[in-house]
């Protein structure tokens, strides 16, 4: 090794004297020599450039390759253990899905009867309209109370009477002046309109039999008019307020 | 003069053709450059020391790259490869790093 020798500390200008004489363009054997020796290096090192430019496994060691495709089996499994997860959530969460959807649908039904049933919802079906006259003014509470029944009896599944909706709480009452009623806490005067929804023939023929409640209402002065209908549409509902002191138990 | 443009000439020589290094050579090509860059940065302070003799350039050039080359080859053989390659360029670089020094030092006086 050149480098390794020892000299004394040459001066700045002499460096530079040797420098500039050795670049002085001579054949010798010494310059031939180095000439040579470095058209190798530039070639070596200018192949490896090329080569590291292509980057493929080729130049890899034996361990580097078994590193990579340890990392790649590491890495696929990982992969996989995710992906893995990810099904298993879409899945909990489709069938999450289906079973909320079941849930809401079946709410909805229960709502709907619910609300047909307690008069908190319009209904709409076939049934009877019925209008009751009382020229005379002689029809009392209990008459209505009486129709009502009647009505229930034959399974009228929604019952109003004018703007009152007819429920499980509904009270009839005679008004003080007399010839009216009051129909939770609604005064109404005659004509009656009632509507009813259900089997339209069944609750025609239970109103007319003999001693029933059109009968009453005829004893008492008043007449009536039953018209069956496909269509029934009952606008009036009931408002409800939430149970203060009543729980439901589970 | 001759040796820069020889420098130059291998650099165009080997940018211009289409070498494909041989597989057994791949590992050490690297090594083997810049332990050659180790003995051209030697040669280039022994040339300003004016110590400069081509028998012996030529001697520790080859030699170099062979060292260089057995050492990465026994790395593999033992399987610390890449370690081993990584500590020749360690001392490879210290040693051009330490001559290149000696070379500014006797240039510029710094």
């Amino acid at each position: 090794m050149t480098s390794d020798r020892r000299s004394a500390p040459a001066s700045g200008s002499a460096a530079w004297r040797r420098l500039a004489r050795a670049l002085r363009p001579r054949v010798t054997k010494a310059h031939l020599t180095a000439g040579l020796l470095c058209l190798v290096l530039g070639f070596g090192a200018a192949t490896q450039v090329k080569q590291v430019g292509k980057a493929d496994f080729s130049k890899l060691r034996q361990d580097e390759l078994v590193e990579v495709l340890d990392q790649l089996d590491a890495r696929a499994s990982r992969l996989e253990a995710e992906n893995l997860a990810l099904e298993r959530e879409r899945d909990r969460l489709e069938s999450d899905q289906t079973s909320q959807q079941a849930a809401a649908e079946a709410a909805r039904q229960r709502v709907e009867v619910q609300g047909i049933l307690a008069g908190t919802i319009a209904a709409r079906g076939p049934g009877i309209s019925l209008t009751v006259r009382d020229p005379d003014r002689k029809l009392t509470a209990a008459a209505a109370y009486l129709l009502v029944d009647e009505l229930r009896n034959a399974g009228a599944e929604a019952i109003s009477v004018g703007p009152v909706r007819v429920v499980a709480a509904t009270y009839f009452k005679d008004c003080a002046a007399g010839g009216c009623v009051i129909v939770d806490g609604v005064e109404l005067a005659p004509p009656y309109d009632w509507l009813a929804i259900g089997d339209p023939s069944t609750l025609e023929t239970a109103l007319g039999i003999p001693g029933g409640a059109l009968a009453a209402v005829r004893t008492q002065g008043g007449s009536s008019t039953i018209v069956a209908e496909d269509d029934v549409a009952i606008t009036a509902i009931r408002i409800l307020a939430p149970p203060s002191y009543a729980t439901a138990i589970e | 003069m001759i040796a820069l443009l020889g420098l130059i000439a291998g650099v165009a020589l080997g940018m211009a053709t289409q070498t494909d290094v041989p597989a057994f050579l791949v590992p050490y090509l690297p090594i083997a450059v810049v332990a050659a860059l180790d003995a051209l940065a030697g040669a280039a302070r022994a040339l300003l020391d004016g110590l400069f003799d081509d028998r012996v350039f030529v001697v520790s050039f080859f030699s170099n790259v062979l060292v260089a080359a057995l050492l990465v080859f026994i790395g593999d053989q033992l399987g610390v490869g890449s370690q081993l390659s990584t500590a020749v360029l360690v001392v490879l670089g210290i040693r051009i790093f330490s001559n290149a020094a000696s070379i500014r030092r006797k240039l510029f006086s710094a």
